[in-house]
């Protein structure tokens, strides 16, 4: 879809965004997207390495990486904190703590490695919440979190929670289960692709320094989106433990 | 590709994306305008303030971004391309 030119070109070659092509692995009879599989293995084996490292020898006085990991724990803390109150949050922690390092880290990988160096034999490397089912798994995820959070603690009683504050309201009480998890997924997908395509076309256009305050935007909006999401699916949880 | 299917498809992208971005302009360029406001006011509530308008410009922008989705779902994962 792009002009000749643009393939020939040693810079944008490597900010090449293919949409809608991947690497595909068949796995006990269904499709698997390979490209985004690889790069969310790397991911959980860097985010692995950072918690045993930051718990390896864990002193009182935490120095080094365990003063890092420890300022990083607190600040996903503080998310479910503000959104869940005092009495909840502390179960919760663990849910919203790993969306936000996943996504976080899924968003940075994406933008700060040159993963176009290594050649596919289709499809490329890249963010894996650039491809709409990670989006999707993490936000049905979400759902079932506030499902479960809304069961457990009023059991049955969930369901008034669809016709109140009038009976009237309950289709749009019902359809506002399906586009939380579709609001969710949308925004996380659309942000980081149209970050990778607007550095493309970008870098078709001049090669050279020009793309470089986009990527750094690219990166900032990694970060806030994962942000946003974390505290977004623990609103949620909130809403139904209310 | 039907060369109709594919002038509308076009079309309709770029629709997608414009039209999809007027709300959230409007919506931005008000909550920033307010920001300034409130920190002109009290400027030892900046960091505060700016912690919820990056916040909020986010959610606005996904407005826009699900405009990009359908124009990209257009382009590239077209369901009328037979």
């Amino acid at each position: 879809m792009y002009p000749e030119i643009f393939n020939s070109n040693m810079f944008t070659l490597l900010a090449e965004a293919e949409v809608g092509k991947h690497f595909y692995w068949n796995i006990a009879g269904f499709l698997a997207h390979g490209q985004v599989l690889l790069v969310i293995w790397f991911v959980a084996i860097i985010l692995l390495t950072f918690a045993l490292l930051g718990t390896r020898n864990i002193e009182r006085i935490p120095t080094g990486f365990q003063n890092f990991m420890e300022s990083a724990v607190d600040f996903v803390t503080d998310i479910a904190r503000d959104q869940l109150g005092e009495s909840f949050y502390k179960e919760w922690i663990p849910f919203i703590g790993t969306l936000f390092f996943f996504i976080f880290g899924c968003n940075w990988a994406g933008a700060l490695i040159p993963w176009k160096l290594i050649e596919l034999p289709e499809g490329e490397l890249a963010a894996p919440t650039n491809d709409i089912n990670t989006t999707v798994a993490l936000a049905l995820l979400t759902s079932l979190a506030y499902f479960y959070a809304g069961f457990s603690k009023k059991g049955l009683g969930y369901f008034k929670r669809y016709i109140q504050p009038i009976p009237l309201l309950l289709p749009i009480n019902i359809l506002e289960d399906f586009t939380k998890p579709l609001s969710l997924s949308f925004r996380l997908f659309g942000n980081i692709l149209a970050d990778e395509l607007t550095v493309t076309v970008l870098t078709s256009l001049v090669p050279l320094v020009v793309p470089l305050p986009i990527m750094i935007l690219g990166i900032f909006a990694g970060s806030v989106q994962a942000l946003i999401f974390s505290t977004l699916a623990a609103a949620y949880i909130a809403e139904a433990l209310e | 590709m039907d060369s109709i299917i594919s002038a509308a498809s076009v079309i309709a992208a770029g629709l997608s994306i414009g039209l999809s971005a007027i709300g959230p302009g409007i919506g931005q360029g008000n909550a920033a305008g307010q920001a300034v406001e409130g920190i002109a006011r009290q400027p030892e509530a900046e960091s505060k303030i700016r912690g919820t308008l990056l916040l909020s410009l986010a959610f606005m922008e996904a407005l826009t971004i699900y405009g990009l989705v359908v124009a990209l779902a257009l382009l590239f994962a077209n369901p009328f391309n037979v």
